[in-house]
């Protein structure tokens, strides 16, 4: 697929590998906070091939990791509902709740249907005007302008049976937390590239001043990968905390104007709690008040329903960076993508489960 | 979750409330795309669709940026410059 396959030509990724290698006088502690770059590093080995010289920490970038288990358990309860459609996403259906996840609550009869976009909910709201339909907008700020078009649709055109259940998350407020941290390892951050798509990096180049360490926006193939942590890795041996864009194909400097207009007319920041993490000031989107009745949580009344989380594994250390999958106890015995412990292990982008994936037991068990 | 996927547009419409649609191609597969969030786009320009959603237009000048400095970087260290060719 043109635009896909020429980023993942081998002999060129090498080339980079060996200038990153040659670049590096030192090991440096990078993090990427997208988990879907998490996958492409870990599926094509780039951590491997980099040991050494970069050790590449896994952010907190997989929103269906970081969705509450509170709003797992406020879904499941929508969802249980009579006359509900339950729409989703389809990596959130096998997220554990309190007491199961979204497939086993549609075994038991719930309307559970996987969509592939908002806009899909939207439409089944209007086959269906004798059901409510209830879309779980979860996501970065990439997916926010999706899920806000949905609700400014449904308002445009008075579709009154469709609301959604909001669990998103904005990344700088996670990227603060993390350098807040006095323990933190970080030296380097790779920027997501399709949140940046649409925010732009204005906030990155602020956060890059506040926490003297340089940021590159990076694409999610591996040669956007390997550029990417070149850049990185030649900022920091300059002593350069500043913000640079591998992305350039995508990512322009103030983001997409149009989609920013959209999702900031329907949402508006507010405090956010993260699975594993706890809650985050300013990290998350929630409906403004002229479109609080297209809010789920409050037409189905589940705003009571809490929920805490068991300590049962490492999920907040793995998506802190803390620590590597394969360094809880539970990885690939009691937690495997089958029966999993914790959201990473679910989310095809969470970092157990990548590991999982594409780690042969043996490395693992030796550590990395 | 931020998947985006390149995909190429084939036909541009505009419908009610003043939503851009349109057909995209990725490899073969056409999907209908809501490009609302890029509204200038034209047939034959590429864009990252994400849940159904163009987030941007490929600047297809931009995309050839790391070839470019592949090249540069061959050339420099005496490397062939072609890259992956043979």
């Amino acid at each position: 697929m043109r635009y896909v396959d020429e980023y993942r030509d081998p002999r060129a990724a090498r080339r980079l590998v060996a200038e990153i290698r040659r670049t590096a006088t030192k090991p440096r502690q990078i993090m990427e906070v997208c988990g879907g770059q998490t996958h492409t590093l870990i599926r094509y080995g780039i951590d491997e091939l980099l040991s050494g010289a970069v050790d590449l920490i896994h952010g907190p970038g997989c929103p269906v990791c970081v969705t509450p288990l509170e709003k797992i358990d406020r879904a499941l309860a929508v969802a249980s509902r009579p006359r509900v459609v339950f729409a989703t996403f389809g990596d959130m259906v096998r997220v554990p709740g309190s007491d199961g996840d979204l497939l086993r609550a549609k075994a038991r009869g719930a309307d559970v249907r996987i969509v592939y976009s908002p806009t899909d909910a939207l439409a089944l709201a209007e086959k269906h005007p004798d059901r409510e339909v209830v879309f779980f907008a979860v996501g970065f700020e990439t997916t926010a302008p999706a899920n806000a078009m949905s609700v400014w649709m449904a308002d445009k055109k008075g579709i009154e049976n469709f609301s959604i259940l909001v669990s998103h998350v904005r990344v700088p407020p996670a990227i603060r937390i993390i350098m807040d941290d006095p323990y933190s390892q970080v030296q380097g951050f790779i920027a997501p590239g399709h949140v940046c798509s649409i925010m732009g990096y204005r906030e990155y180049e602020e956060l890059a001043r506040e926490y003297d360490v340089p940021f590159v926006v990076a694409g999610f193939e591996p040669l956007d990968l390997l550029q990417g942590l070149l850049m990185l890795v030649e900022l920091m041996e300059e002593d350069r905390a500043v913000t640079r864009n591998q992305y350039t194909r995508s990512v322009r400097p103030d983001g997409n104007p149009q989609a920013k207009k959209i999702m900031n007319e329907v949402f508006e920041i507010c405090g956010m709690t993260w699975r594993g993490i706890g809650p985050i000031a300013e990290s998350g989107l929630r409906l403004r008040d002229r479109f609080a009745h297209y809010d789920a949580e409050r037409r189905f009344d589940v705003e009571s329903v809490k929920a805490e989380e068991p300590a049962a594994c490492i999920a907040g250390a793995v998506l802190q960076g803390k620590k590597k999958p394969h360094e809880c106890e539970a990885f690939g015995k009691e937690c495997t993508p089958e029966h999993p412990l914790g959201a990473p292990m679910v989310s095809t982008e969470g970092a157990c489960s990548a590991y999982y994936a594409f780690r042969k037991f043996e490395d693992v068990d030796h550590g990395v | 979750m931020c998947l985006g996927v390149p995909g190429k547009v084939l036909e541009v419409t505009h419908t009610e409330l003043g939503i851009t649609g349109g057909k995209v191609e990725f490899g073969g597969v056409v999907k209908e795309v809501n490009l609302s969030y890029t509204p200038e786009v034209e047939p034959g320009q590429y864009v990252i669709v994400h849940v159904g959603f163009s987030i941007s237009t490929l600047d297809e000048d931009e995309a050839q940026q790391v070839f470019r400095y592949l090249k540069e970087i061959g050339e420099l260290e005496g490397l062939d410059a072609a890259g992956g060719e043979d």
